[in-house]
């Protein structure tokens, strides 16, 4: 058995998976201590179907409380991006093409300093260790407490990132965390550096949320291996996600859309999952998230990753509704809902206090709500209808009717006809599909180094890579015979001799839930 | 008709830039923002080529290098304008305008970047009408205009001018040289020319054809019409009037090296249908050059061969080609202008060593229509200008 937990904003859901099969399901509103939930989740599940904290295999959990600190712009540590590159480069600074709020919210400052690599190998200019100390001192006045430093082709050759690094960390101290691209990112400047500035704004509230989850399960007498969902819908342990939190970006995503294709059986598809802080609309194609092709926007940064084209509302259970204008978001109570919303005993008129007055969902106390007027509830949930559908409408590219799909526990927010798109599906345990989704998460083995390809052989040099990543994944825990390759990218590096590459593949598959890890 | 152009306009004409680059051209996405950064509220006068004054002093402004250097190391932002200077002082003349040598990629920026440093109009015309991989590869040099002297300028201030008298291959081979002693990416001036040699050498109206191309992807796609053919009708107003869908599949492999200061390789998009072993391929310098399928030549230089997403029609560069990608190619063919003997001597299949001749990508009947076309128009240029004259 196995347990796949979902830590969303609002809500914590959780199941008990035998394989494929759903043995238990809870859902827990999330707490501020994300401890309390989890500990009461997988208190309710053994309520639900008795275990032993040793039958459990493994703990596999999603969570959107990264992306949720950046959509929200919350919780973000006093960034520093400082990249490595001058002359070059001056033209656009890091941060350039970042909306002006979430800079505000990260408190980020932007340097600029000497260094960096051409193509070939050969600095652009030497590092200058008075001009790295003097911009650390700046970033240590004005209260800094993570940094990311971008070079350059790092990508090819990553020593000046580790050298300011360590000159940087020195005038710092060792409370300051550093991020550095080349352990992020792939070849484009802007976009590696975006995800590392993202990546090192998350890495406080990682570490948070990791030892918070890692003391829950514990606490339940489960010693069984814990892992976090990333982006691609493999997993990671835990000590990855505290270097690395951004990998866990765009697993919710994954998670809700695997979770509803195995839930509802559909495999062309429109899937809108509401949580407590947002709506998120993806599409199924032949039982595969979407993939975004070129440039990803993530709360309207560029970046580079490989993840499920996704349009993210500030629609949710959780979200303040205006009560003049009837709009509904972005702005949301989380999980203080079960103490802020209206039928909680609560002052703030929430999405769900509008769904319970509406009649579509039983939850905390309706004699709360009775006195929002009929005509306002239906104005506000018109409103919701109206939102989602547009945005289900830009996702798909032909006009051809497509089958829509709700899960997350907000989806009672929606009516059951959807403005343009008809009937709304809604598959039994529509409400945990996150978690579903999280425990069939796979595993992958990757390989990235850099290789001599003497000519004439790159094909079977390539074969060679491929099939040590398969191994990998397979030592990993796949199941061999689900294992494919899903990334697969080549760098040449010109400077070294023998035609070397730098050549990353990925080979994901399956966890083979029959033995252990 | 003169127009001004505003950063609102900047992100359709990105789109239209990367589907004219075929591929390689560098990333506009980058140049967009160089723009951006300097342009602010303010507009660009973009001057269409019929209207403009014979004698107006044009200097076109560009960026060379090879695209998988420049979307990691980004301009210092001053060379291109630094180039202009350069070549005008050599010159002893200011310039009354600038124009692109290349309409595909980050080049359908750089005049732009010029423009709003600087105030000078910019030509609704180039030199390529899509993107090249090389200096020499221009109308402009194929109808008696030469590219030399030509100025080159890097991010630590360095200036060179260089000036191989006729011989643009010389000027081309020089200026490479040195763009990879700077690392890879510099900016030149280069093409100086009278607006009477720009009525007669430039494919003109590329910049607005460009912006119209993104404008009518991104109108399809929020309409719920087909981005194809959107392209389509788009082209049909144009010297470019003919597309053909030649492939959709997914990409298996890209094969990539940087030699000599191009991004060279072959990328190879296989069917959909796991059962079917057919498959295209693509050799690509930066731009892509040639397409077989099935070992088979479907579209080939100088017309266009562009990989796109293969719903919302996003244009896709090589260096931006993914194992994975559910992709379109799309074969567009040229204006008669890129298809003389002596154009397809310059930018032809003989001039990137490949052994196949020139094939028109929309058969050779409707090809032999549109040269007729051409001579006659040429036949009116000449005979405008000697009326002018």
């Amino acid at each position: 058995m196995h347990i796949g937990i979902d830590v969303g904003g609002t809500n914590t859901d959780a199941v008990l998976m035998d394989d494929t099969r759903t043995l238990a399901a809870v859902k827990h509103a999330t707490t501020p201590d994300v401890t309390d939930g989890i500990v009461q989740a997988i208190g309710d599940l053994r309520a639900g179907h008795h275990f032993d904290g040793e039958q459990i295999s493994a703990v596999m959990i999603g969570t959107t409380h990264f992306i949720n600190a950046l959509v929200q712009a919350k919780h973000l540590a006093p960034t520093a991006a400082l990249r490595l590159g001058l002359p070059a480069t001056k033209a656009l600074p890091p941060l350039v093409d970042w909306p002006a709020e979430l800079v505000k919210a990260l408190s980020a400052r932007s340097y600029l300093a000497h260094g960096g690599y051409e193509f070939d190998g050969r600095p652009i200019s030497p590092l200058d260790p008075d001009e790295l100390r003097s911009h650390a001192a700046d970033m240590k006045a004005h209260g800094i407490r993570s940094v990311a430093i971008s070079s350059v082709f790092s990508p090819v050759n990553h020593d000046l990132e580790i050298e300011a690094a360590r000159i940087v960390g020195e005038v710092l101290g060792p409370d300051v965390a550093i991020s550095l691209s080349h352990e992020i990112g792939r070849i484009g400047l802007l976009e590696r550096e975006n995800a590392t500035i993202i990546n090192a704004a998350l890495r406080e509230l990682a570490s948070e949320i990791v030892d918070g989850l890692t003391a829950a399960v514990r606490k339940q007498g489960i010693e069984a291996p814990i892992f976090l969902s990333q982006n691609d819908g493999t997993l990671m342990d835990e000590d990855y996600v505290r270097l690395y939190p951004v990998a866990t970006f765009a697993s919710g995503p994954t998670n809700s859309m695997r979770g509803a294709a195995v839930t509802s059986g559909l495999t062309n598809c429109a899937v809108i999952d509401i949580g407590g802080t947002t709506t998120d609309i993806g599409l199924l194609i032949n039982g595969f998230p979407r993939e975004t092709s070129n440039e990803v926007k993530v709360a309207g940064i560029r970046t580079n990753f490989r993840m499920p084209d996704v349009l993210s509302l500030g629609i949710g259970g959780g979200s303040i509704v205006n009560e003049e204008t009837a709009e509904v978001g972005p702005e949301s109570v989380g999980y203080r809902i079960t103490t802020e919303a209206l039928v909680f005993g609560g002052s703030t008129l929430t999405a769900t206090d509008i769904a319970v007055a509406a009649g579509r969902a039983d939850i905390g106390d309706p004699s709360k709500v009775a006195h929002l007027d009929p005509a306002f509830v239906d104005r506000v949930l018109t409103r919701i209808a109206a939102r989602v559908a547009e945005a289900v409408d830009r996702m798909r590219t032909s006009p051809d009717p497509i089958p829509v799909v709700a899960v997350g526990g907000g989806s009672i927010l929606l009516s059951d006809e959807l403005p343009l798109f008809g009937a709304v599906h809604r598959p039994d345990n529509y409400a945990v599909a996150n978690a579903i989704g999280a425990s069939i998460a796979q595993v992958g083995g990757e390989i990235d180094k850099v290789y001599a390809i003497e000519p004439g052989r790159r094909d079977e040099a390539i074969a060679e890579v491929r099939a040590e990543a398969i191994d990998k994944a397979i030592a990993a825990g796949a199941r061999p015979n689900s294992v494919s390759i899903v990334d697969f990218d080549e760098i040449p590096i010109p400077y070294l001799p023998g035609n070397a590459t730098r050549i990353r593949v990925k080979a994901v598959g399956d966890l083979d839930m029959g033995g252990p890890r | 008709m003169s127009w001004e152009l505003t950063a609102a306009d900047l992100p359709d004409l990105a789109r239209g830039a990367t589907l004219l680059g075929t591929g390689g051209g560098g990333d506009p996405y980058i140049g967009k923002m160089l723009v951006e950064q300097v342009l602010g509220d303010r507009s660009i006068t973009i001057l269409d080529p019929e209207e403009i004054d014979d004698d107006l002093f044009v200097i076109p402004t560009a960026q060379m290098g090879a695209p998988t250097v420049m979307i990691e190391k980004i301009p210092a932002g001053f060379e291109p304008t630094l180039a202009l200077r350069t070549l005008e002082e050599h010159l002893g003349r200011r310039a009354g305008a600038t124009m692109p040598i290349e309409c595909g990629g980050i080049n359908s920026m750089i005049p732009l970047l010029v423009a709003a440093e600087t105030g000078l109009p910019v030509v609704d015309a180039d030199g390529m009408g899509r993107a090249f991989p090389e200096l020499s590869m221009e109308t402009f040099a194929v109808y008696g205009v030469h590219g030399s002297p030509l100025a080159i300028a890097g991010e630590r201030g360095e200036r060179v001018i260089i000036d191989t008298g006729d011989d643009d291959r010389q000027m081309e081979w020089l200026a490479r040289g040195i763009t990879i002693r700077l690392g890879g990416v510099a900016h030149i001036a280069e093409y100086a020319m009278r607006g009477a040699d720009v009525k007669r050498t430039a494919v003109p109206r590329t910049i607005s054809m460009a912006l119209a191309l993104g404008r009518a992807i991104r109108l399809a796609r929020e309409d719920h019409r087909s981005p194809f053919e959107a392209i389509a009708t788009t082209l049909t107003t144009t010297l470019y009037s003919h597309v053909r869908e030649l492939f959709v599949g997914k990409v298996s492999d890209v094969e990539r090296r940087t030699t000599d200061g191009f991004a060279k390789g072959v990328a190879v998009i296989s069917s959909l249908d796991p059962s079917s072993d057919e498959r295209l391929e693509i050799v690509f310098q930066n731009e892509n050059l040639i397409a077989r399928k099935n070992g088979k030549v479907v579209a080939i230089v100088p017309d266009l061969i562009c990989v796109v997403d293969h719903e919302s029609a996003e244009p896709i560069t090589t260096e931006g080609l993914r194992y994975g990608q559910r992709v379109r190619v799309l074969g567009i063919s040229t204006p008669a202008m890129m298809r003389t003997p002596e154009a397809l001597q310059a930018f032809g299949p003989t001039a990137f060593g490949l052994v196949e001749p020139f094939v028109p990508v929309e058969g050779d009947a409707a090809a032999a229509k549109a040269a007729r076309t051409f001579q006659t128009d040429a036949r009116a240029v000449v005979t405008a200008q000697g009326a002018r004259a």
